[in-house]
Formats: C-alpha cells, sequence, structure tokens
C-alpha cells in the first residue's frame, strides 16, 4: 500500500461531504485506508463552515491551518444544498477556487454528470465507491502550496 | 471446535451468503477496510447499518400510514436506505429500495406498502444472517485465531 503524502512528508487532506451516515462511515474509511487524512461533514453547510466560508469575511490563521484541503469529494445528493451547489459556492471564494472537487451519486444520470465536469468538477463517481476509486484521487490533488513553491505534489 | 473448523465455517457460511445473493461485492470492500488497525470495522459498520435502517424502516411505516402520504418524505428514506445498503453491499435489500423508489416516484401507496413489507423482510432476513456471521467471528476469536482475510 502506497502512501498519500507529498514530497514533504505533509499527508494529503481530503474533505468528504455525504448526509448519509453510513456512507460517511465507509468514505471515511476508504480515504484513511489510502492513507490519507480525512474530515467528514454532514451537509454543504457544515463542509463550508468548516473552510470558513460561511459568513466570515477572513478566516483566522489557525483556520486556515486546519481547513488545509487538498481535494474535497462530496455527495450530490444531499437536503439543502447539492454536492454542485457546494462547489459552485466554494469555487467563488478566493481561497479555494483551486480546490480540485470529485462529485458522487448513486444515480447515473448523464446530465447531471455532464454539468458537474462542465462547471468544475475533476471527476464524477459512481456509487457505491470502492477502493480502486479513492486510490486515484491522487491524481487529482495538489499540495496546498504548489503555486507558492511551484512543486507538484506525487502520490506514490 | 479447534480454530480452522471454526475458520471453515465462517467461510462456508460467507460463501453462501454471496451465492444466495444476500451479500454482493460490494462487501468485499468492507471486509478489505479490516485489518489490525481496524479489527472492528465490519462489525462496526454493520451494527450502525442495524440502527439506521430500522430508523428508516419505522419512519416509512409512520409516513405510509398517514391519511395523506408525503412521497417526497418516503422517497428521502428509501433513497437514504437504497444508500447505504448499497455501501454496505446488503444486495437483496438495495434492489427492493430501487422497486419500491419507483412506486414512490408514480406516488403509488398500494406499491409502496408492498415494497416496504418485502424491504423489512429481506431487512431481517440479512440481519440475521450477518449477525450469525459475527457470532461465528467471536468464536473464532474466543478460540484465539482470527477471520480469514478473503
Amino acid at each position: 500500500m502506497g502512501s498519500s503524502s507529498c514530497l514533504d512528508g505533509g499527508q494529503l487532506h481530503v474533505l468528504a461531504v455525504d448526509d448519509n451516515v453510513i456512507e460517511r462511515k465507509f468514505i471515511e474509511a476508504l480515504l484513511k485506508n489510502s492513507s490519507y487524512k480525512v474530515t467528514t461533514a454532514e451537509n454543504g453547510r457544515s463542509a463550508l463552515e468548516y473552510l470558513g466560508l460561511l459568513g466570515e469575511t477572513k478566516p483566522s490563521p489557525m483556520r486556515t491551518n486546519d481547513a488545509k484541503v487538498n481535494l474535497i469529494i462530496t455527495d450530490y445528493s444531499m437536503p439543502g444544498m447539492t454536492g454542485y451547489e457546494l462547489m459552485k459556492k466554494v469555487k467563488e471564494s478566493s481561497n479555494f477556487k483551486e480546490i480540485p472537487f470529485v462529485i458522487m451519486s448513486s444515480e447515473n444520470i448523464p446530465t447531471r454528470i455532464e454539468k458537474c465536469l462542465e462547471d468544475g468538477a475533476q471527476e464524477f463517481m459512481l456509487k457505491p465507491l470502492q477502493q480502486s476509486d479513492v486510490k486515484k484521487l491522487k491524481y487529482h490533488m495538489q499540495k496546498i502550496d504548489s503555486h507558492l513553491h511551484g512543486r507538484l505534489c506525487l502520490g506514490l | 471446535m479447534d480454530v480452522s473448523q471454526l475458520q471453515r465455517s465462517w467461510v462456508e457460511f460467507l460463501t453462501a451468503l454471496f451465492n444466495e445473493g444476500f451479500l454482493d461485492s460490494q462487501f468485499n470492500q468492507l471486509l478489505q477496510l479490516q485489518d489490525e488497525s481496524n479489527p472492528n470495522f465490519v462489525a462496526e459498520v454493520v451494527t450502525d447499518f442495524f440502527h439506521d435502517s430500522e430508523r428508516l424502516l419505522n419512519e416509512l411505516t409512520g409516513v405510509l400510514d398517514q391519511q395523506i402520504v408525503d412521497f417526497k418524505k418516503v422517497d428521502s428514506h428509501v433513497h437514504q436506505l437504497k444508500g447505504s445498503s448499497a455501501s454496505i453491499g446488503v444486495e437483496r435489500v438495495k434492489n427492493m429500495c430501487i422497486a419500491f423508489k419507483a412506486f414512490c416516484e408514480e406516488s403509488n401507496r398500494e406499491g409502496c406498502l408492498r415494497c416496504l413489507h418485502q424491504v423489512k423482510q429481506e431487512y431481517f432476513l440479512v440481519k440475521d444472517k450477518l449477525q450469525t456471521l459475527f457470532m461465528l467471528e467471536q468464536q473464532i476469536v474466543a478460540a484465539g485465531g482470527s477471520p480469514p482475510l478473503m
């Protein structure tokens, strides 16, 4: 099993958003099994709150550190805010607009998939997820400071 | 019984669950996530699944019992149950949920009630099977062994 870390040894951090408690637990286990650090959120609002994007004009330095996220994987169908809407909101922000998004759904709806991919998702995955799906995620991830250091983060 | 006999029983029982369609290949994903650092993963997730499913089945019973059925609510609960049963790999329950959803979309109360009855049957059947599997696992551990990795 390879490690999912950047060249400087930092662990890749994934924010996983899903309103179903079983699916959240399952995705968390899959991600941890691939050596990612995982934070879960049960809906779009919680995810935005975690990222410091809910009504705060400036995230505090502490908050920015905690919310260093390399990729967001979210369910599409969630109450209140869909995964697509979450992605749009996150991409509107200056801090997180470059964060890669992967959207998951149990429903294979081509128009939905196309829209997600056109509007910024790196990948659309059909549920239920498997370990092999999660292993692929590292190819979409960026090192947070890559725009400063210009280094590519390679998963092994 | 010695450990290897118990392990054989476990493998036979699990294999039968796959062959009889109670479980599908997704269950293998769960088994693969269980290791020394996460020794009780399957039992934990499945136990959570039991609690969550029974909650959903109770809610569904309540909603379908109303004079005027809120099919949006029914659909939402069935969607949840379908999602979690798909993630765990309990195939028959998942398939019943797919049928259930179709009746929901037609706002077909009779169809929904029939599906609810069938989902409950399938759910309690597979719950019983999985509890037996966990019991076999506990016997293996008590005898000093560990369940074979599939």
